[in-house]
């Protein structure tokens, strides 16, 4: 197999081995981008000359005797909402085209200390609202399976970079599902873990009660490696949960007996594709030859989720997002008479269509007099939706689900109806809006197209996620399946 | 008709802590623009905030010291508004959970005490300031200073309960001197340490319901507090007596032309879209340590003040005064610990040293007289060294020099003359060269001694003892 279709493990191997150089790795993965970039568009900026450097300085160490981290000398991509000091980070974006941020986000120093190489920032819906990534702010991301289909979103540009061997892990953020849905659409693995688990710091907000970073991978094995480095304490955000994250590698074992898995029934039911639903129950015989015990279960606030979350995302939104007026850093619309003309036309023309939508709609989920009928209502709605959850963990180690109704839909084809967008999320939602840790993996294919199965967890329980994962991978090899691009 | 007035008042105190709110970048007034900030309170994308600790702390020593009740669940909220000033154009402030709730304090008002009730006190990020070329009309752009945004506040929301401009000020001033007290807050309202801004209405003397009230903004100092309270109540007694209607809306008041002007109405008024902040997680306050920084308050002006009555026999007129600021106390002890006799002391500190002190535009704590310096002058008054006229010269050069007073006496020559043969001979001088004074004090005309006096006095320049002249005068006439 090619050297950038391997997966991190491997590749810190050969490594730490010396079968390769960190710099001839950095190499490798530059020219796979630039054979396959014009075709996938995965990328907003490449730091080519940064990840050089990178690279030599681990070969230094390598050199120097040094044992490398798992990650050292590992090319990874990061999404472009991941604060990266001196490299630009625009949350795909006009508005913030230009901004360069002074400081880096937590998870980035924390992959700099690891000796991961940084090959660039990856395309996005803009602000991480949209799951097709064709809300990008500059142009759409392409599926490897296939370019005239979406890549999935908001991480599109992160699974894509991960999916067509143009870095061999990546770094995406998930609010409702931005990096279960990507990594599901272009057959890799993706994690969103529990809200808390990963610092926020540097993240730039979509929904701040919602969003998690998380890696996305060609296997378990990596993600559990990228997990080791980027989940802990963070004394620069209030939410991250305190003590040390465990070491998540031990939890891959290749043994599901006597697990239970719960299946809601409200994920397999209406709006489901068929051929999406004889993927996850052929994944479901499969877990139960392995020896887990499977139940259908009940989530019965389930169709409240995207109500609820049409309501609390936006609402945060209108907020996180009123900073960018054009006064301090980012895109300024010139010619306005006045200061308030100048807010205005700026984020008139920095946005795009489906940013300011959200903020619309936030803005008057929050408004006087719609308040208590809207946004409260919703957070109501979220405490029935984590109480549907703790119920079914009473009884279940681990619930599943497919991760999309569908496999990768066409470009275009859900732009002009943004509701049925927002229902290719119908299986993520309400994992974030509980708070729990979600990952999917690659469980089959439909006409050539990756389907993912989900799989939630209690929370800061990523580790049987980990496991039950890991084991369906060691007896399927969907995982192993390229894009022939 | 006669009205009274019916005033809250909501004011703003920043908080002495080293650093700010939710960073570390320091709090120091002043410095350079836009050098005492960070990522986070720049408000750049993908910050967030971490509350200072310090911050709750002295939150809590503020509340306690204004008889408040601290919750014991409290929880920060966005109060979103757009304003170039704002970095994030929402500020965290806390909305329906604020830190501690139904306090009071006392005002003393014409001999009175009243108890003005503080319904809440919370914790907020302050904003920056705008920098305008000339006026905020008329500037062709404005500059923004971010150094002050994220310095933590507390507001302090008082219930409706005052009832006079001079009763407000009175509230405002003992506020100020409590929260000085607790050592939270310089409470500078030039600095801007301390702002307010006033509910006002009006209603028919006796009345239960409330008038409708306007919102004052932009007092920024006691006299102007007053002044603008003063105007607004008479224009709203004008508006009613001219048989109008008072508008809801928030006014400015305009130092220059001494009125209050429209700012918005209510219907322009800011819908602030309040919301629990995700950021931060909500506080769980523990007792035990609210009971620790209750215990290590430190004593407050009106048990000060009780114990100026009790303990040094003053009037209670002069521990009030002398207790207004934890620096003119500290000073009065000190002075008070040489000196042991309290009221004598008190005359001194509350007479000449304010007088001096205002005349200089002053603090106390920029005073040049040590408390050691005035207790030797007033030992040189008793031991009749100098006249307690004279010491009133050595005090404005010990003022202005610091130097101390018996090397004043001793260098300007102004020990008091005691010498009785001396004194008699200018007394005889004196009588002498003015025969139709003394006929006409012993025609009965008694001012006519005080002439006598003084002319001695005025040629002795003010040493002759003067009871020893008065004595001599009489004796001789």
């Amino acid at each position: 197999m090619q050297l950038y279709y391997l997966p991190v493990h491997e590749l810190h191997t050969m490594l730490a081995k010396r079968q390769i150089s960190a710099e001839e790795l950095c190499r490798a993965f530059f020219e796979r981008i630039d054979s396959v970039e014009e075709k996938l568009k995965a990328y907003v900026t490449l730091t080519r000359e940064n990840a050089l450097e990178q690279a030599r300085e681990i070969d230094r160490r390598i050199a120097g005797g040094e044992q490398i981290s798992p990650l050292g000398g590992i090319p990874v991509a990061v999404k472009d909402n991941l604060c990266t000091e001196g490299v630009r980070t625009t949350c795909s974006s006009k508005i913030l085209y230009n901004f360069v941020p002074p400081y880096s986000a937590t998870v980035i120093k924390k992959l700099n200390a690891a000796g991961a190489v940084i090959l660039g920032k990856t395309n996005m819906d803009e602000f991480a609202m949209g799951s097709s990534t064709e809300n990008s702010g500059f142009f759409p991301t392409n599926n490897p399976w296939d370019p005239e289909r979406v890549p999935g979103g908001s991480s599109g540009g992160s699974a894509v970079a991960v999916a067509a061997g143009e870095a061999a892990a990546a770094l995406g953020s998930d609010t409702g599902g931005s990096i279960r849905q990507p990594a599901a659409l272009c057959g890799v693995v993706g994690l969103k873990p529990t809200y808390g688990a990963v610092s926020r710091f540097g993240l730039v907000a979509f929904a701040s009660s919602l969003d998690q970073i998380g890696p996305l991978t060609r296997d378990v094995t990596d993600c559990a490696l990228v997990m080791n480095v980027i989940a802990g304490h963070d004394p620069l955000d209030s939410t991250s949960a305190p003590g040390q994250a465990p070491d998540y590698t031990g939890y891959l074992k290749n043994d599901v007996r006597g697990l239970k898995i719960g299946v809601p029934k409200e994920y397999m039911g209406e709006g489901i594709s068929p051929a999406v639903k004889q993927v996850i129950e052929r994944a479901l015989a499969t877990l139960a030859t392995l020896g887990a015990e499977i139940e259908e279960t009940s989530l019965p606030h389930s169709e409240y989720a995207l109500p609820a979350y049409y309501l609390i995302a936006p609402a945060e939104a209108s907020s996180n997002l009123a900073r960018y007026d054009g006064v301090r850093y980012g895109y300024r619309a010139e010619g306005a008479a006045d200061v308030v003309e100048m807010f205005m036309r700026t984020r008139s023309l920095g946005f795009g269509p489906e940013v300011k939508r959200r903020i619309m709609l936030g803005t008057y989920a929050l408004s006087a007099g719609y308040y208590d009928a809207y946004y409260l209502k919703a957070l109501k709605v979220r405490t029935l939706i984590k109480q549907d959850f703790d119920r079914a963990f009473a009884r279940y180690d681990v619930l599943l689900s497919p991760t999309t109704p569908s496999p990768a839909f066409k470009k275009g084809e859900k732009m002009a109806d943004p509701l049925q967008m927002y229902m290719s999320d119908i299986c993520t939602l309400a994992v974030n809006l509980a708070g729990l840790p979600g990952i999917s993996v690659p469980a089959g294919f439909v006409d050539g197209l990756p389907v993912g199965m989900q799989l939630i967890g209690k929370p800061f329980d990523e580790g049987t996620l980990l496991r039950v994962a890991y084991t369906f991978e060691q007896n399927t090899d969907y995982h192993k399946a390229r894009p022939g691009i | 008709m006669e009205y009274e007035a019916v005033i809250g008042l909501e004011v703003h105190v920043e908080l002495k802590t080293k650093t700010k709110i939710f960073c570390s970048s320091t709090t120091e007034f002043g410095g350079e623009p836009n050098t005492h900030t960070c990522p986070v309170c720049l408000g750049l994308p993908g910050v967030l905030p971490v509350l200072n600790k310090k911050v709750l702390e002295y939150a809590i020593r503020a509340a306690l010291a204004l008889n408040c009740e601290i919750a014991e669940y409290s929880k920060f909220d966005r109060k979103n508004y757009y304003y170039p000033d704002m970095p994030k154009n929402y500020q965290i402030s806390q909305y329906d959970l604020p830190l501690a709730r139904n306090g009071y304090l006392d005002i003393e008002i014409e001999g009175r005490t009243r108890r003005i009730g503080i319904t809440r006190v919370h914790m907020e990020e302050d904003t920056g300031k705008l920098v305008h070329q000339g006026t905020i009309t008329t500037t062709p752009y404005s500059l923004v200073d971010y150094n002050r945004a994220g310095v933590p506040l507390i507001e302090i929301v008082s219930e409706p309960d005052l009832r006079s401009p001079e009763e407000a000020r009175v509230y405002m001033e003992k506020l100020r001197s409590i929260i000085q007290y607790t050592g939270v807050s310089d409470c500078k309202m030039e600095e801007g340490s301390l702002r307010c801004d006033a509910n006002v209405s009006v209603r028919p003397k006796g009345a239960k319901e409330f008038g409708t009230k306007t919102e004052i903004k932009n007092m920024n100092s006691f006299r102007a507090l007053y002044r603008a309270l003063s105007y607004e109540v008479q224009r709203q007694i004008d508006v009613l007596e001219e048989g109008g209607r008072i508008v809801q809306e928030t006014r400015t008041w305009d130092e220059g032309r001494g009125v209050t002007l429209p700012m918005r109405s209510k219907e322009e008024a800011h819908d602030y879209r309040y919301f629990p902040e995700p950021d931060l997680v909500p506080l769980v306050i523990d007792r035990q340590w609210v009971e620790e920084i209750r215990a290590a308050l430190p004593e407050l002006p009106d048990q000060r003040r009780q114990r100026y009555i009790r303990d040094f026999g003053l009037p209670a007129y002069d521990a009030s005064v002398l207790t207004a600021t934890v620096e003119l106390a500290d000073y009065f002890e000190a002075c008070v610990a040489r000196y042991p006799d309290a009221k004598t002391v008190s005359n001194w500190v509350m007479g000449e040293l304010a007088r001096l002190l205002n005349a200089h535009n002053m603090e106390i704590t920029q005073c040049r007289i040590t408390p050691e310096q005035l207790a030797d002058m007033l030992r040189l008054i008793d031991q009749g060294t100098i006249s307690g006229k004279i010491a009133k010269t050595v005090f404005e050069e010990m003022f202005v020099t610091g130097n101390h007073p018996e090397k004043i006496v001793r260098e300007k020559g102004l020990v008091q003359i005691t010498d009785e043969g001396a004194i008699a001979t200018v007394v005889e001088e004196v009588m002498a060269k003015n025969p139709k004074v003394v006929e006409d004090y012993r025609a009965g005309k008694e001012k006519a001694l005080g002439f006598l006096v003084g002319q001695v006095m005025k040629a002795t320049r003010g040493k002759a003892n003067p009871e020893i002249v008065n004595r001599l005068f009489k004796e001789r006439l």
